[in-house]
Order: structure tokens, then C-alpha cells, then sequence
């Protein structure tokens, strides 16, 4: 007996679609999945300058300039811009048919209004609004920015490849408070953010927004043209660092943005795998609280140099020789286009413990009890602070390790008593010159934890960032350099390569020090 | 139903006294997420703004009573992080959590119960020693470990699970049990132990009664005997383990949650006390004590059911 045609029909049906629900939705989407360096949680990179934050800025928002592998600035929103003869006054022309990602047109008055909100919050945006006198919207697509007195590195700044990014945002949404977070996501860059599809502490998904406009260059850093070749992308936040790597080795993964150090010699061993360091690297950060003693006396600082053996910092947090740098006493990096080894001959002889001892009693230091704020993580500050603690003791230095989670250490170092010493570490692109360099600052309280107070060295940093011309540029970081080591903002405790790690699978990933998701091919 | 009304009333004063102290707890500990947002560049003075824009500048007081207000009209705020309501926060995570624990609490009963009885009518065997061994050795290992050795084991090594995350229903069953065998396993191994040992020592009082003696002498079948007679007379300690377990399991989860990697409410709360999101933890803390005092609630009206004579 025949069964109807009808019924049979149905019958293969209904076994399809059991297969597809036993098996599941079938997927044919190119999906990237990113196990990313954090959990995004804040979504206005411009409020937060967190690396995890500025990353999720990469994906949705486009810049008007951005710095290409070789470390110039190149137009990326912008089509054209000049320049009057006394540099005061600049105009500049956005690129016909830009677009927001919910498809209305950006306009010149949106990027104004993006570029105030960011000069309201940022270290070198601030310096750069300083000096503007005007900034207007001419046209649609025209804006002009009028400066009241000189202003060296403006291309430099508007084109700034780390936090807080100058991201270009529609009008409305730029126009909140910069201490307020922004209520909508819409922004003109390569992706379009997935709201609805967002599980804050495990899943960010963006997809290929189909408004946006590539420049017709190739990639180059984070300039050119940023052409996307995926559909999709996905962070997995995975907090435990184990299931991350063998998630990853096991290939459920394409993308590991940062590694914890020890799993290094792992993952350079797995041949499926390939690793990419940003070539500037980090700098580790040992900051004085300059208002609490012996530390408000820059002899105590400068002590602290000679407890510093940056190969030991190194790895005790992990890092394996081929990442870490040799000794670097640059305060603007080694490898960038302000190294410099000016006021640095002193302490190049690395650990003096006998030194450090000796400036300690020149401070007046009697054995008063000095406080480290002592991480449980990240590991990085939390294996820096161990080492501090124990070249402390070893001076004769009455110390105490406070021991605590991350975030009791923001709230405890925000206060300007009750600590001495804490630990972070910044990438180079927010190092690399007295503009972008937030430790650098040594305007007292408006300087972050730690506060700094030194008027030459803000009088350096404001002629560095007036100059335009590059060689006298070079000359006032050198001097600034010098006094940087009298006054000691900070100890470099060394400078580090922290890679990205990817499958083979991936083609085209690009090393810029931020996990962009443009040119990469997935076979 | 009088006893009913009288029990949802209590859960009041509980949940009220919950948010006070958990509102205090959490505003008196050390951490301000104001200076988490403003970052490691953030001035004393953006941080202070911070807190302003956030409401963390008023009075405790004032801030106290703001959110009770909210939450009475049914609104448990919102996060000071991701801006979501944290209702919506919350109900993002049910769902994983639900599954583990639900699944987590079957595999137990499914091994442990069948275990526990046939440990306590082979006493003394080899067949109890086993077991017994075990549940020791169930018991003895954290979660963590036997999470990470089914990884190796079966992920890495074999291939047949995923490593972590969590699939909806909605995507497939296939995808979806995929995900939570080696979770359920590896969190389930404890209260299996938990409920076994308990089923063995209920077991083993109730065998040694003399109703039990009358009815082997009748003839009755040892299924019989075992299921309808002993079982039934030795649930109400079960019960009580398994809703203890169940209750256990809302809490105890994290851990299963952390090292699969899967989105539940035991790592959103860990991770809201991390970066200080308070309404979020309020939120939790007052959705979770709720669910304990319905758990309570409906183990003690389950008494009813396998003893007669319990009665409210």
C-alpha cells in the first residue's frame, strides 16, 4: 500500500525538522568568536576610557583620523584638510556619503559636537580644547576648528589610537554629559552593535553594519580601508583563564585577545596557532602617592627606582624573555618616536639597595609603615606589587601588603590618604608622549591617584604639546624627560609585549594593539 | 489555605530585613564603581562627577528609600554599568541557572535514590561499601576538579562536548544537552553522594521496622516492599534533602557557572559584587531570597503528601 503523497510529505518534514531541532538551527552566517580581554560592560568609550570599552569603539564608531601601521596620522573620515599658514586655523571636509548605521548621513555639526564631548573628558583632548578658541560646523560636511594659541600635535590627537579614542558619534547622542553614560549605540563604523542580542558578563554580538563606507586604501594600522569580510562577531567573555584556553585549543574559539602570560610557551607550541604583539608593547607603572610621606619627598621617589629590576618584574608576572623588553628607561617607550634615554644615566645601573636605603633617610624616612595596595589580580599588578613588597623589605622598609579584589583597590587609591604605592600598566599608544600620557601629569589634584604636583613639568608639557615643529618637539621631551626622573611621577617597572593569540583559520588579522575585526577572512 | 496566606505574608518582613542589611552591606564595604567608570585616568573631580550623575553622592538614607520606592512599584532599577533594568538583567540569566539546577537536581535523584535503597538493602555488602565509596569520594572532590577532568576527558581528549557555554532550548536539544552534560555532571556528583547517603541511612531506619518484617512475612515482593512500604515512610528526609539541595544548588552553582563558562545568576552576581553594581546585587539578593522562601514553602507542603499525618 502506497502512502499519500500528503502524508508522506509530512512525515519527511516532521523528520527534518526533528533533526534540525536535535542538531540545531543551522548556522550560515562567517561568525568570529572572540574570547575578548574583559567582560564589556560600559558601552561609552568616551565616558570610560577602559581598553574593553575602547575596543567595542572600534567595532561601531569610525574616526576622523587614524594612525596607520607606521605610526602617521591618515585621513579615515575625513576626505580633505588644511591648514593656514600660521597653523591656527584648520578646516576640514568629512567624505561624501558617510552614514550612521541606522542610516541617516553624518553631518559636520555631529562630528563637532563628538569632538567637544571628548575634549570635555580626555587627557590630550583636554589639552586640545584648551587651545581652541572656535569650533564650528561650516556646512554639512565642513568644520573648522580656530586655535587661540599654538597647537603642535592636533592632527595627532584627533587621530589618537587609544583611550579615550575621539570616536565620532550622531549629534544627539554626543551631546550627553561626558560623566553620563550615552543612552543609544549608533555609531558609522565597520559594525553595527547587537543590542538585543547583549548578555552583559558573557556575550557582545556585532554584525556587518550595511551603511558603512570603506575608504578605498587598503588596511593599514587602524587606517585605510576598513572592509569587513565576516557577517558576524561575537565576544564570549570567559572569565575562568583555563576554559578559555582549551575553549580556544579545542577551536570553539578563533581569537584569544590576551593570553595570561604563563600560557604563552602553550599556546606558541600549539601549530595551530599564531601570535601577534603590538610591536609598541606596555609599560608597567609603579605610582607614589606624592601626598602621603616619605613620598611627597622626590628623593623617597627616586628611591624607589633603585628597588626597580625591571627583567624581575617581568617575570615574576609571567612573561617569557622573547616578550619582555630589554631594560627600557624611556618614559615615552622604547620603539616609539619619543624614546629617549635623557636623566636616565643615574638609575641605569638597575637594583641599589643601598642606595634606595640611603635616599629613603635623606626624605626623613624613621620606619613609618608604608602601604602597598596588593591586587588578587590582574596578574600582572598583582606579581608587580609582590615584588615591590618584598625589595621594600629588603631596603629595610616597613611595609604592609594590604591585600584586596581590583575593585576595592580603585575605590582605596582614589582616596588621598591611607595608601603609598600601587601597581598598573597602560599600552604604549597611551604612553608614548607627554600629550596622551595620563601618569605624566603633575597638575596636582586634577592629575589621577597619586597626584603629581610639579608646575615645570606641566610647563614642559604644555611647550611640547605648542610645538609643532618635530626636532624642537624632541629636545623639550628630553628636558622633560629629565625632570620627569627628578620629580618621578611614576617607576617604569618595564616595558612588555602582551600577544593576541588566533587560529590559522583566520587570514588577513591585523597587529595594531586593538583587536579590530575588519580585513579578517575566516576559512 | 489560611496557613497558606499565613506563610506568603512572612515572606515580608523577611525580604524587608534582607534588603536592609544587604543595602547597608553592600553601601558600608569598601568600592565605589564611580572611580570603576572613570578608569585609571579619572581625576578626583571626574570621579566625583561620576557620582553625582550616578545618585551616589546622596544621603544613604535618601538612596535607600528611592530604591525601596522603585522596587514596591515593581522596578528593580537599573545597572550603573550596563544601564539595562535589572529585571532584564536577571531574566537573561534565569534560564541557564534553571537548567543546571533542574538538571543538576534530576541526574542526583535519578543515581542517588535507586543507589540509597539498594545500599541500605545490601547493608554491609560489598555492593554498600561501594557505594559508600563513592559518595566519599563524590563528596570529597570540589566541583572544579571534576569539572576540569570531564573537560580534558571528554572535550579535549574525546571531542564529544564543548568546552563551555550554554544553548537555549530554543537552539536545538541537541546543542542544548551537549552543553549542560558535563555542568550537570560535574555539579550533580555531590548531591548524588548528598541524597544517596541519605536514602541509605532513612532506608536502612525504616527496613528495620517492624511493618516491614509483617509485610516480607506476607509474601510481598521485594520491589514491592522497597518502593510502596519503605520508600514512601522514608521520603520525608529525602524531600527535605532535595529541596535543601535545590535550594543549595541557586547558590552553589557559581562555581559550575565560572568554569563552563555559562551565563547564570551565580556569575552575574559575582560579577556585580566585583565591580560594585549594587542594584543589581540588591536585585538578586531580593529575587534569590524570594526563591528560597517558595522552595521552603513548597518542600513543607510536600510533607504533606507523603505523610498523611503532617497536616497545617
Amino acid at each position: 500500500m502506497r502512502m499519500p503523497t500528503s502524508f508522506r510529505t509530512s512525515i519527511l518534514s516532521a523528520c527534518l525538522l526533528s533533526a534540525t531541532v536535535f542538531i540545531g538551527q543551522p548556522v550560515f552566517a562567517v561568525t568570529i568568536h572572540m574570547i575578548p580581554q574583559g567582560d564589556l560592560k560600559i558601552l561609552d568609550p568616551i565616558q570610560n576610557p577602559g581598553y574593553i570599552t575602547r575596543n567595542h569603539g572600534y567595532m561601531i564608531y569610525d574616526t576622523l583620523f587614524a594612525q596607520n601601521a607606521a605610526g602617521v596620522i591618515k585621513p579615515q573620515m575625513v576626505e580633505a584638510w588644511k591648514v593656514s599658514a600660521d597653523k591656527k586655523s584648520w578646516s576640514f571636509k568629512l567624505r561624501d556619503g558617510l552614514k550612521w548605521s541606522d542610516g541617516s548621513p553624518v553631518r559636520a555639526a555631529d562630528c563637532v559636537a563628538s569632538l567637544k564631548r571628548w575634549g570635555a573628558k580626555d587627557v590630550s583632548g583636554r589639552l586640545l580644547f584648551a587651545a581652541i578658541g572656535d569650533i564650528k560646523a561650516v556646512d554639512a560636511s565642513n568644520f573648522s576648528i580656530t586655535l587661540k594659541e599654538p597647537f603642535g600635535p592636533v592632527l595627532e590627537m584627533l587621530g589618537k589610537p587609544s583611550s579615550n579614542v575621539p570616536f565620532m558619534m550622531p549629534e544627539r547622542i554626543a551631546a550627553t554629559d561626558p560623566n553620563e553614560q550615552i543612552k543609544e549605540t549608533i555609531g558609522s563604523g565597520p559594525f553595527a552593535f547587537k543590542r538585543d542580542e547583549w548578555v552583559p558578563g558573557s556575550k557582545v554580538v556585532y554584525v556587518k553594519n550595511p551603511h558603512y563606507v570603506p575608504r578605498k586604501e587598503p588596511s593599514d594600522g587602524l587606517a585605510g580601508g576598513k572592509v569587513v569580510k565576516v557577517d558576524r562577531v561575537e565576544w564570549n567573555y570567559i572569565p575562568d583563564q583555563n576554559t578559555a584556553l582549551t575553549a580556544f585549543r579545542n577551536g570553539e574559539m578563533d581569537i584569544y585577545e590576551l593570553p595570561p602570560a604563563d600560557f604563552i610557551p602553550t599556546l606558541t607550541a600549539d601549530t595551530n596557532i599564531k601570535l601577534a604583539a603590538d610591536p609598541l608593547g606596555n609599560q608597567g607603572w609603579l605610582r607614589p602617592n606624592h601626598l602621603a610621606a616619605p613620598f611627597d619627598n622626590p628623593k623617597a621617589r627616586q628611591a624607589l627606582y633603585y628597588l626597580v629590576n625591571q627583567g624581575e618584574y617581568l617575570a615574576a608576572a609571567g612573561f617569557p624573555e622573547a616578550y619582555r623588553h630589554k631594560t627600557c628607561m624611556a618614559y615615552f617607550m622604547c620603539g616609539s618616536v619619543n624614546e629617549s634615554s635623557a636623566g636616565a644615566a643615574p638609575y641605569g645601573g638597575g637594583k641599589d639597595l643601598e642606595k634606595a636605603r640611603k635616599l629613603l633617610q635623606e626624605a626623613g624616612y624613621k620606619g613609618e609603615k608604608i602601604v602597598v595596595l596588593t591586587p588578587s589580580e590582574p596578574p600582572v599588578q598583582a606579581a608587580a606589587a609582590m615584588v615591590t613588597v618584598q625589595n621594600l623589605k629588603k631596603a629595610g622598609v616597613n611595609v604592609e601588603a594590604q591585600a584586596m579584589d581590583w575593585s576595592t583597590l580603585l575605590a582605596r587609591r582614589a582616596k588621598k590618604d591611607g595608601w603609598h604605592i600601587f601597581h598598573t600598566f597602560s599600552v604604549g599608544a597611551d604612553v608614548f608622549s607627554p600629550a596622551v600620557n595620563a601618569y605624566a601629569q603633575a597638575n596636582c589634584d586634577k592629575a589621577p591617584s597619586g597626584w603629581p604636583c610639579d608646575s615645570k613639568l606641566e610647563e614642559l608639557r604644555a611647550a611640547w604639546v605648542a610645538e609643532g615643529d618635530a626636532s624642537k618637539r624632541k629636545t623639550i621631551t628630553d628636558e622633560l624627560q629629565k625632570r620627569m626622573y627628578e620629580v618621578v611621577p611614576y617607576v617604569n617597572f618595564g616595558q612588555f609585549f602582551q600577544p593576541m593569540a588566533y587560529r590559522k583559520t583566520l587570514s588577513g588579522v591585523l597587529n595594531v594593539g586593538v583587536p579590530v575585526m575588519w580585513n579578517i577572512e575566516k576559512k | 489555605m489560611n496557613y497558606l496566606l499565613k506563610r506568603i505574608l512572612a515572606v515580608i518582613p523577611v525580604l524587608a530585613v534582607v534588603a536592609v542589611i544587604v543595602f547597608l552591606l553592600l553601601h558600608l564595604a569598601p568600592g565605589d564603581p564611580a572611580v570603576i567608570i572613570g578608569g585609571d585616568t579619572a581625576s578626583a573631580e571626574d570621579i566625583e562627577r561620576i557620582r553625582q550623575t550616578l545618585g551616589l553622592n546622596r544621603p544613604l538614607p535618601e538612596q535607600f528609600f528611592h530604591w525601596v520606592g522603585q522596587v514596591v512599584q515593581g522596578n528593580l532599577g537599573t545597572s550603573v554599568f550596563t544601564g539595562m533594568p535589572v529585571a532584564e538583567m536577571i531574566m537573561q540569566r534565569v534560564e541557564p541557572t534553571l537548567w543546571i539546577s533542574a538538571l543538576t537536581m534530576l541526574f542526583a535523584v535519578t543515581f542517588a535514590v535507586p543507589m540509597g535503597i539498594l545500599a541500605a538493602w545490601k547493608a554491609g555488602t560489598w555492593f554498600d561499601r561501594a557505594i559508600s565509596g563513592l559518595a566519599v569520594a563524590s563528596f570529597s572532590l570540589p566541583v572544579f576538579v571534576i569539572g576540569y577532568a570531564l573537560v580534558y576527558g571528554f572535550s579535549t581528549h574525546l571531542g564529544w562536548f564543548p568546552v563551555q557555554g550554554f544553548k537555549s532550548l530554543s537552539d536545538g536539544f541537541g546543542p542544548f544537552i551537549r552543553h549542560l552534560a558535563l555542568p550537570v555532571i560535574s555539579g550533580g556528583l555531590i548531591y548524588m553522594a548528598l541524597l544517596a547517603r541519605m536514602t541509605r541511612s532513612t532506608m536502612l531506619e525504616v527496613l528495620g521496622e517492624d511493618y516491614i518484617r509483617t509485610a516480607r512475612a506476607k509474601g510481598l515482593s521485594t520491589p514491592r516492599l522497597l518502593l510502596r512500604h519503605a520508600l514512601k515512610n522514608a521520603a520525608v528526609p529525602i524531600v527535605t534533602t532535595i529541596g535543601l539541595g535545590i535550594a543549595m544548588l541557586l547558590s552553589g552553582v557559581i562555581v559550575t557557572e565560572s568554569v563552563f563558562a555559562i551565563p547564570g545568576i551565580g556569575r552575574l552576581t559575582v560579577d556585580s559584587i566585583l565591580r560594585r553594581d549594587y542594584p543589581v546585587i540588591q536585585g538578586i539578593v531580593l529575587v534569590t531570597a524570594t526563591a528560597y522562601v517558595v522552595i521552603n514553602l513548597v518542600t513543607d507542603l510536600l510533607y504533606g503528601l507523603f505523610d498523611p499525618r503532617i497536616r497545617y
